[in-house]
């Protein structure tokens, strides 16, 4: 149960300290950092990332959308598939998603051109892909449950009763 | 008048002389403290007593539809129906409140409206209002504005603020009308279980006292849940409830509340409100009933996140060394002050070198003197800058520092200093 709301913790703020999280909690700060421990070992926890607004660092970072449909056969499942696109690095998340297509894939590049040779060179060409169909990002406005607009701005008085 | 337009500071031959009522009623103790903060503007406040986050989106989103349908006549004086039936139903599953729509309930502009009504509807000229202190700083102004007289009952930290019957006798309440109460506590944070809350309810009925509950903290109380007096045995009959939208939902701006109590009660409520506020805002009432549908789990989401900062801050007070009991309702804590300061000096020299406001306790009466109003609706960075702040003031605060502090401010509290003398050995820190 203590791993649970360590990890709701690190989900809300993963640079929230050992110490921090104890003080919120009812942990001591050594059991934090078993728990810390114990979800990384057993692969609950995969890493810790910056979420970041590529628009305000005006970085020419190009990303996609990229719909995937498959044709599995007797040799091939969606796992061998996924396996194989999930190695190349330009793929930053892969997906088996419900609906019209298979897979739903995030590739990042630092050109459109870059991105679209990866497309049309790396993934198109895998036999049971049978379609692509590549949505280029234009403005983000929400990552990982972040809102990237300018937010809300605490307009409270500094005192109220 | 004469035929010369009034211009601003000139003389004029009208002066308004307020009524003696209100006359009576001291200026606000925190305004000098928001001046204070005007001159810098790196000031971290942690002196707000409404919640940091913003009314749920579904609740907004329905204020909004209901606008571009063009809903912005008046409702029913008691406030809209449908409202009035969620609002019965949300007492009776949170808190056991059973009440009947059509009678015992009524929507007012926040639950401040509320209470005032109660004041106006039931104090008669000279009748005691007993109120347990420290308290929200509108009861006083209340009770003196509807003509009666307030009776304060200090609560202690030795019994983490709670109200006891032997601060009732040792007060005096006893020959008082009306008993006004609000646990969860806003300034301490202190609640009240129903163990605690028996002896008080027993109390009430042998001295017949109507009691005024002010529940509006109900959903923020963190261990356990939040009992209503008016659940207790005799108590439903001699008792009104207020919440209101404000505070678990994030509506301050809204201004939405309500009163719950036996018909006559609220009959009585009612002819104060028709005639002055006629009914609540149309608009809040639908953002209302939104949030009441369908905001249960952003409620609990909001609460949960008070709980992580509440006990972040009592860490970190402890930490310091400053004493603070551990405060399990509404979004404040009530630590004391070191030795040889002043609640009011503390949270003077505070704000001035640290940019960190507070509320200094005695500005909510009586029990709170030497104690500070911390709120945390406010987001964890800035808590954790703040509180960093306060350890750096505190572990600078040495002895000759201290007698500087008290000394430019003695006088300026309501009540003697009796821990220390400026001037007197203190204990900079423990």
């Amino acid at each position: 149960m203590s791993e649970r709301e360590v990890l709701e913790l690190l989900r809300e703020n993963a640079r929230y300290s050992a110490t921090d999280i104890a003080r919120m909690t009812d942990l001591e700060e050594n059991e934090v950092e078993a728990a810390i421990e114990e979800l990384e070992a057993a692969g609950v926890i995969r890493g810790y990332q910056a979420v970041v607004d590529w628009d305000a660092l005006e970085a020419e970072t190009v990303r996609a959308e990229v719909e995937l449909n498959v044709e599995l056969d007797r040799e091939t499942g969606y796992d061998d598939i996924a396996e194989r696109l999930a190695r190349f690095p330009e793929v930053t998340a892969l997906r088996l998603v419900s609906g019209d297509y298979d897979f739903d894939m995030e590739v990042e590049g630092d050109s459109i051109r870059e991105v679209s040779q990866f497309i049309s060179e790396k993934v198109a060409p895998v036999p049971e892909i049978t379609q692509t169909v590549t949505h280029y990002v234009m403005t983000s406005y929400k990552e990982n449950g972040i809102e990237l607009g300018d937010g809300e701005e605490d307009d409270r008085l500094s005192f109220s009763p | 008048m004469t035929g010369e337009p009034d211009s601003p500071g000139g003389d004029r031959e009208f002066d308004f002389d307020p009524a003696e009522r209100v006359q009576a009623v001291p200026p606000s103790g925190i305004r000098r403290f928001f001046e204070i903060a005007e001159e810098r503007d790196d000031v971290i406040s942690l002196g707000v007593g409404e919640p940091d986050f913003a009314t749920p989106w579904t609740a907004r989103d329905a204020a909004i539809d209901s606008l571009e349908q063009g809903k912005t006549s008046y409702t029913a004086n008691r406030g809209m129906r449908e409202l009035r039936e969620a609002i019965a139903g949300y007492a009776t599953d949170r808190f056991d409140l059973e009440y009947d729509p059509a009678s015992e309930i009524i929507v007012t502009a926040g639950a401040s409206e509320a209470v005032d009504l109660a004041f106006r509807a039931f104090v008669d000229p000279g009748d005691v209002v007993a109120i347990a202190q420290p308290s929200y700083i509108s009861y006083e102004p209340g009770v003196t504005f509807a003509g009666g007289e307030v009776l304060s009952v200090p609560t202690r930290e030795a019994d983490e603020f709670r109200l006891t019957v032997e601060a009732l006798e040792d007060a005096g309440a006893a020959d008082a009308e009306v008993l006004v109460l609000c646990y969860p506590n806003n300034p301490t944070g202190a609640i009240m279980r129903k163990g605690e809350l028996e002896p008080i309810a027993e109390f009430a009925r042998e001295h017949d006292l109507l009691v005024l509950s002010d529940e509006i903290y109900a959903e923020l109380t963190y261990e356990g849940d939040h009992t209503s007096i008016a659940t207790l045995p005799g108590m439903r009959e001699r008792t009104i409830v207020f919440n209101g939208f404000s505070k678990a939902h994030a509506m301050t701006g809204l201004r939405l509340g309500y009163a719950l109590g036996p018909a006559d009660a609220v009959a009585a409520m009612n002819k104060i409100h028709q005639y002055t506020m006629l009914s609540a805002p149309t608009t809040a009432q639908y953002a209302a009933l939104e949030a009441l549908e369908s905001c249960g789990d952003e409620v609990r989401d909001m609460v949960d996140q008070y709980d992580r900062r509440r006990q972040f801050v009592l860490s970190r007070f402890r930490e310091i060394g400053m004493d603070v009991f551990e405060a399990k309702g509404a979004f404040y804590c009530f630590p004391e002050v070191p030795e040889g300061w002043t609640g009011e000096a503390f949270a003077e020299e505070l704000l001035r070198e640290q940019g960190v406001a507070v509320v200094p306790g005695d500005v909510f009466g009586t029990g709170g003197e030497r104690h500070l109003r911390v709120s945390y609706a406010t987001g964890l960075g800035d808590l954790r800058e703040a509180l960093a702040r306060i350890e750096t003031f505190v572990d600078e605060c040495g002895p000759d520092r201290t007698r500087t502090g008290s000394a430019s401010v003695s006088g300026s509290g309501s009540v003697p200093e009796t821990e220390s003398e400026p001037g007197a050995e203190v204990e900079p820190e423990r």
